[in-house]
């Protein structure tokens, strides 16, 4: 159990008395073959935040379903209000005051706001009337400061509007317990500031929050305490004023963090890569990557900073061929590939992780084999001319699943039934195999969990010693610190600034991704802005 | 998930859905007044005779052709309607140069192969203009094929008369012909007046050269990759629109075959007014029914023929032969639906049995030292450690509460 000394720690926002708004005791929940949930107990005080906070697949989501009656849990009981429940659909949930809102919108984007809110729960207005919902609605949303015009199609609403039309849905059914799944994960970081701020006033109200997420810098900022859980089990309590984010990491993971960086510099002066005034239009003719120049060497690892959306997937695409370019050429090893096809260039040796690799870097349902041919399909010793090697593309696969130790049963198993750290390392294995001279890694280890983390940095370091030249885009500015020889800052498709990874801060870099001037320190964009807070943040170790 | 699993989910569907078609006809029967056992007893007794048993191989195999040309399609999710309007167009053009008189000096090998030829030049051809359409302005290849197969249709109709290819046979019109050396010949059964078509061996090869291609070749991979992820496709190297066309060509060269055992074998020997029509639309059926599968489509179209050739004796029990047609609109029904849940029973199964195998043997070296305990009980200290066995500083003892 928590105790509750801490709570007196953490502040004066805790300051109803009562019985918990929500505990949990031994709630274990399995499922056939696997235990999703095991002994997991907490306890949420009345007018709080409470953050859940666990890798992908530690079984946060399970729990939350648990408790918002998607499923029965095996063993343990629920409390609500010191009251023990049991519920057997979401239905009984709500009726005791218990709302969901989940990470992916549920919104019909034909129907107006307060036609999305009403529906299934007409009963609140004694039956279909609109004009009393509609008052209704409008009443929640200004003692919440959720306003959203009811009228309103939900089509033409942002994302920050419609998670607002989510959360007005809940309230309006009623409820005292909203659970937020991962809400700020489709956000960007202005709106992750709106909603903070609707969250802080719903528990001025006096409602309860459970909040379940994995980006620590926001848990932090918003959570009155913190639950972490690791395999299925609660593993301890923390308060967010005292604890660091590495330490709350560590806890999340239940070992020492891997540190991204690298060793001697292996740079040499033989130049793999040359962009020179690369530029890319979209189809009306606005430039999206304009007048690029860059060399990366053998040996290099040249970091791209920016804040997301600034031309760094059009740059991928322009060095992967994926997208014509309006002027510029692309040179690898001395020979211009600018007008050639994705095939030859992967033929020429480049290797691509992509940021996206359910899209682009696997086939879901085809086998771990018949992915690792995927990209190399006319290479050896996958194809020997027209015929495709299966035995040679078993026996690579098999090598690539032990040195990448790539966790699955065999290699006969679809991509889609691993996890997503182990399809990751599948896909560097892959991208890493054939003797590659350039590597482009987008992103290389988002949404992987630790082990896998480190493992593929330790495979890009040993791969850079050994004289590969990579393009290294993260959003993750540690990885991009730590990983890199140089780092360059892209914005609005342009090159802002070439940083020496050894010297610079995150805070440098986050005010040259947002355009501000490093010695003034203007910031241009409120947006970019709050982005540079989350990078001091997780840099400030 | 071991291989009896396996297979048993792989028979599940179509054996499910042909139970499911057997009881919804039976209703049929029922309603309207016959007897579901003397249908049974009708088609049990069509199959006694040879005839009925020759009759359809002979059948299956034109559905075996159209059902491969449309699997291509399908492999890469290119949906050729127009099957049926190119086979017609290129049995029709093949008809007329295999009935031209200077075939008659040649010999008969060639003269058949220059047949089957020309049946696949013009199939892929016709199929070309949807391709085309498709890789330079995105055109949907199913309202493409559609409208192909009513100007193929309108084509055909033009090019068969006296003033063009065909010449006046009786009352109906057909091409010239082909003389004795361009057909192939029958083998006669005994017990049967119906002879055996050599031509299912053109069906094999085909099916057999489709399961090569798709799984031993570049091509083929190329094919499927691109059918599965055309992102991934694209990233990988794989020219789709290429792809595309060639694989729109392929299923129209095979969809030209479609004509050929009744051209070469038929009665006939030649293009007329009686030529079957419809194949191709049954070629989807099939290659819906067989899952695209070589085997499977083979299984496929050998059902579907036998419904076919039962329908005559259903007659003959006064029953009438349209329950053939509701039994294999039922059958394709409930096969596409049962083959949907088990693609998602499979893969939930596999998940699980991918996260139990994990769970019960971690490798060496998981560093988590919970890792085998998970699941397995042992674990009664549960949150009030909040530090069971990890590496923690003392700096995160003291902000971590018990």
């Amino acid at each position: 159990m928590p105790s509750p000394e801490l709570s007196a720690d953490s502040g004066s926002t805790v300051g109803v008395s009562g019985p918990d708004a929500v505990r949990l005791s031994g709630i274990t929940k399995r499922f056939p073959g696997v235990v999703a949930n095991f002994d997991i107990s907490f306890a949420v005080k009345r007018g709080t935040v409470h953050a859940l906070v666990g890798e992908n697949g530690a079984g946060k989501s399970t729990l939350m379903k648990t408790l918002y009656g998607m499923h029965r849990p095996d063993e343990g009981t629920i409390e609500i209000d010191g009251t023990p429940v049991s519920f057997t659909s979401p239905a009984d949930a709500i009726k005791v005051g218990i709302g969901m809102v989940h990470q992916h919108f549920m919104l019909a984007d034909n129907l107006t706001v307060w036609e999305n809110i009403v529906l299934g729960a007409e009963y609140i207005t004694g039956g279909f009337r609109p004009k009393a919902a509609i008052e209704l609605i409008s009443e929640i949303g200004a003692k919440y400061g959720l306003y959203v015009d009811p009228t309103r199609l939900v089509e033409s609403l942002g994302v920050g509007d419609r998670q607002r039309v989510e959360i007005l849905k809940v309230l309006y059914r009623g409820a005292k317990i909203l659970i937020l799944d991962e809400p700020t994960a489709v956000l960007v970081p202005q709106e992750v500031d709106e909603l903070f701020g609707n969250l802080r006033e719903l528990k001025r109200e006096g409602l309860t929050i459970v909040f379940i997420s994995h980006k620590l810098d926001e848990v932090r900022s918003i959570a009155d305490e913190i639950t972490v859980i690791r395999r299925g089990t609660t593993v301890g309590t923390a308060d967010p004023k005292r604890v660091t984010n590495r330490q709350l990491a560590e806890l999340m993971v239940g070992s020492a963090l891997p540190i991204p960086e690298l060793r001697d510099s292996t740079v040499t002066t033989h130049p793999v890569l040359d962009l020179a005034s690369v530029t890319v239009q979209e189809e009306n003719g606005r430039a999206v990557l304009s007048d690029l120049t860059l060399t990366i060497h053998a040996g290099e690892v040249r970091g791209i900073a920016g804040v997301e959306g600034n031309g760094q997937a059009e740059l991928v695409d322009a060095i992967m061929g994926l997208r014509p370019l309006a002027h510029g050429t692309v040179t690898l090893e001395s020979v211009d590939i600018t007008r050639a096809a994705t095939r030859t260039r992967r033929e020429a040796g480049i290797g691509f992780i992509p940021e996206d690799r359910h899209r682009q870097g696997l086939i879901l349902e085809g086998k771990l084999w018949e992915n690792r041919i995927l990209g190399h399909q006319t290479r050896p010793p996958l194809a020997s001319g027209v015929m495709i090697n299966r035995a040679a593309a078993r026996k690579d696969t098999q090598r690539i699943v032990d040195e990448f130790d790539v966790r699955t049963p065999g290699i006969e198993v679809t991509a889609a039934s691993l996890s997503g750290g182990n399809q990751q390392k599948l896909i560097v294995g892959r991208e890493m195999s054939g003797e590659p001279v350039l590597l482009i890694a987008s992103h290389p280890t988002r949404g992987v969990d630790v082990g896998a983390q480190a493992a593929i940095w330790e495979h890009l370091r040993r791969a850079r010693e050994a004289g590969l030249a990579v393009l290294l885009i993260s959003a993750d500015l540690e990885e991009l610190i730590g990983m890199s020889d140089t780092l360059s800052v892209i914005l609005r498709g342009r090159f802002v600034g070439e940083f020496d990874p050894r010297t610079v801060t995150p805070e440098e870099l986050g005010i040259a991704m947002t355009g501000g001037e490093v010695a003034g320190g203007t910031t241009t964009e409120s947006v970019a802005s709050s982005a540079v807070t989350d990078s001091e943040r997780g840099g400030a170790r | 998930m071991n291989g009896r699993t396996k297979f048993l989910l792989a028979v599940a569907a179509p054996v499910g859905a042909a139970i499911i078609a057997v009881i919804v006809t039976s209703l049929v029967l029922l309603a309207t007044g016959h007897s579901p056992g003397d249908a049974l007893d009708a088609i049990v007794g069509a199959f006694g005779q040879n005839r009925t048993l020759i009759n359809t191989f002979n059948v299956a195999a034109n559905y075996y052709l159209a059902a491969v040309a449309v699997a291509i399609g399908f492999k890469m999710n290119l949906f050729n309607i127009g099957v049926d309007g190119q086979y017609r167009l290129a049995a029709l053009l093949a008809a007329w140069v295999a009935g031209m008189s200077f075939m008659n000096g040649l010999p008969s090998v060639l003269r058949i192969v220059i047949t089957i030829l020309v049946a696949m030049i013009v199939g892929a051809a016709w199929a070309s203009i949807a391709a085309l359409l498709k890789v330079t302005r995105g055109v949907s290849e199913v309202i493409s094929t559609i409208m192909l197969n009513a100007i193929g249709l309108a084509l055909g109709a033009w090019l068969l008369s006296t003033d063009h290819l065909a010449v006046a046979a009786g009352n109906n019109v057909s091409t010239q012909p082909i003389t004795e050396g361009g057909t192939i010949p029958t083998i006669a059964i005994g017990g049967s007046s119906t002879p055996l078509y050599p031509m299912i061996g053109l069906a094999l090869l085909v099916g057999l050269i489709y399961a090569f291609l798709l799984s031993r070749t570049v091509f083929g991979f190329s094919i499927k990759a691109t059918g599965m992820s055309e992102s991934a496709a694209v990233a990988s190297g794989i020219n789709v629109k290429k792809m595309i066309f060639a694989a729109m060509l392929l299923s129209g060269a095979v969809a030209g075959l479609v004509g050929m055992p009744e051209l070469l074998t038929g009665r006939e020997g030649a293009f007329s007014l009686n030529f079957p029509t419809g194949i191709g639309f049954i070629g989807i059926a099939v290659a819906l029914l067989g899952r695209n599968h070589p085997v499977g489509m083979i299984l496929a179209s050998l059902l579907w023929s036998a419904l076919d050739a039962s329908s005559n004796s259903l007659q003959g029990a006064d029953i009438p032969k349209e329950l053939v047609t509701i039994m294999q609109g039922v059958l394709l029904f409930a096969v596409v639906i049962a083959y949907e849940i088990v693609r998602r029973a499979r893969r939930r199964l596999e998940q699980r049995t991918v996260a139990r195998t994990l769970a019960a043997a971690p490798p060496p070296g998981g560093g988590d030292p919970d890792a085998g305990g998970f699941g397995g009980g042992g674990r009664d200290d549960g949150p009030d450690d909040p530090l069971p066995a990890g590496p923690g500083t003392p700096d995160l003892q003291k902000a971590v509460s018990s």
